[in-house]
């Protein structure tokens, strides 16, 4: 099979190998056989190997996913593979980027959790079909891959908005009642590079592979700001 | 986070509220807007018949009135949207080519409807 990877930093270029096709072969597998076995200078990021980790994210013939978990069966079109580094983030070297920005993202969108209680004291009591704890379940599964980041339309154009995962994120700990940082998040989450910059087109939900729908966690906090807003609570 | 930030985050909030609101507003506006255009052309359309309907009528201009400001304010934020993912402008240039498209939008659009008040009916 014919695979092109790219080499180099942001200037650079693709190269073609001839990899061997075996039955139940990721495009993971593919890199894997081309850095062990073509060119031991190739470098890329995986982990896990079973989709858990999120470190595995390549653009596979223009579409970022993740590779552990895709079957060169499922994507590789005529037969051939085009393997390229993650959209909207700065390439390291071949495959990896600095994943640096999108993770300081997750953090100006107040992504860490806060609560106010100690060890001492008893378990937060919180039933399974509470609303919030439903919102919070929906898109909890994040496995922070960046592949709804590189699909992001409003990413590529305004590089300061704080992306579909990191807002994903927020929502999930602004539905959290052990959370103690509401309208303080709601403020860093408001405005045009957070959640109002969002156009609801739903790419990252078409590329994420847990099946998130980020579109939906930015709609609840649209909902959110517009509340707080109108009480004079931003 | 620096105070110039907040506030800017704070208009962006505030205007896109607006944004929401006026798009409600232009909805029911529009949806009047066009349903009086297919009734009232039904027996023909004339300059005369518009103005007898709609001249001196302080609920026309009232309506018209409400949706030019909802058109005024909806229009520019959205065009400001636009110019500052698409463009490089600054976001003071920005703002200020949409104070005055709206102002000019608005000018128009109370022109009109004061025209129309004035001409009285018949
Ligand atoms: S729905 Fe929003 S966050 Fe998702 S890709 Fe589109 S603009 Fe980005
Ligand atoms: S929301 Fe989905 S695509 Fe985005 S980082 Fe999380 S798991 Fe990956
Ligand atoms: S290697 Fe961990 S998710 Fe792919």
């Amino acid at each position: 099979m014919k695979v092109s990877i790219w080499r180099g930093g942001k200037v650079g270029r693709f190269v073609a190998y001839e990899v061997p096709r075996l039955e139940n072969q990721t495009v993971l597998d593919v890199v894997t056989y081309v850095q062990r076995k073509l060119d031991p200078s190739l470098s890329y990021r995986f982990s896990c190997r079973v989709g858990m980790c999120g470190s595995c994210a390549m653009t596979v013939n223009g579409k970022p996913r993740w590779t552990c978990r895709t079957h060169v069966s499922k994507v590789a079109v005529g037969g051939t593979l085009e393997i390229a580094p993650l959209g909207n983030l700065a390439v390291i070297k071949d495959l990896s980027v600095d994943m640096r920005v999108f993770f300081d993202k997750w953090a100006k969108a107040g992504g860490a959790f806060k609560g106010d209680k100690t060890r001492d004291d008893d378990f937060a009591l919180i039933k399974p079909a509470d609303k919030q704890r439903q919102n919070a379940n929906a898109g909890i599964e994040c496995i922070g891959c960046g592949v709804c980041y590189a699909g992001c339309d409003v990413v590529r154009w305004k590089p300061d908005y704080l992306g579909p995962a990191a807002l994903n994120r927020a929502w999930t700990l602004v539905n959290d009642a052990r959370d103690t940082q509401g309208p303080v998040r709601l403020q860093l989450i408001a405005g045009e590079n957070g959640c109002l910059g969002c156009h609801s087109q739903q790419s990252c939900q078409e590329h994420c592979p847990k099946h998130l729908s980020p579109t939906a966690s930015i709609a609840g906090l649209k909902r959110a700001v517009s509340v707080a807003a109108l009480k004079g609570r931003l | 986070m620096n105070a110039d930030l907040a506030y800017a985050d704070k208009m962006d909030s505030r205007l896109w509220l607006i944004q929401r609101i006026t798009a409600v507003v232009l909805a029911v506006a529009v949806v009047v807007h066009l349903a009086t255009i297919i009734v009232a052309v039904q027996g023909g359309l004339s300059a005369a018949e518009i103005v007898s309907r709609v001249g001196g009528s302080l609920g026309w201009a009232m309506f018209y009135g409400v949706f030019v400001v909802a058109a005024g304010l909806h229009a520019p934020i959205g065009l400001r949207t636009i110019l500052r993912e698409m463009t490089p402008l600054s976001p003071g240039a920005t703002n200020g080519l949409m104070i005055a498209f709206g102002t000019v939008l608005m000018g128009f659009g109370f022109r009109a409807v004061l025209a129309f008040y004035e001409m009285g009916g018949g």
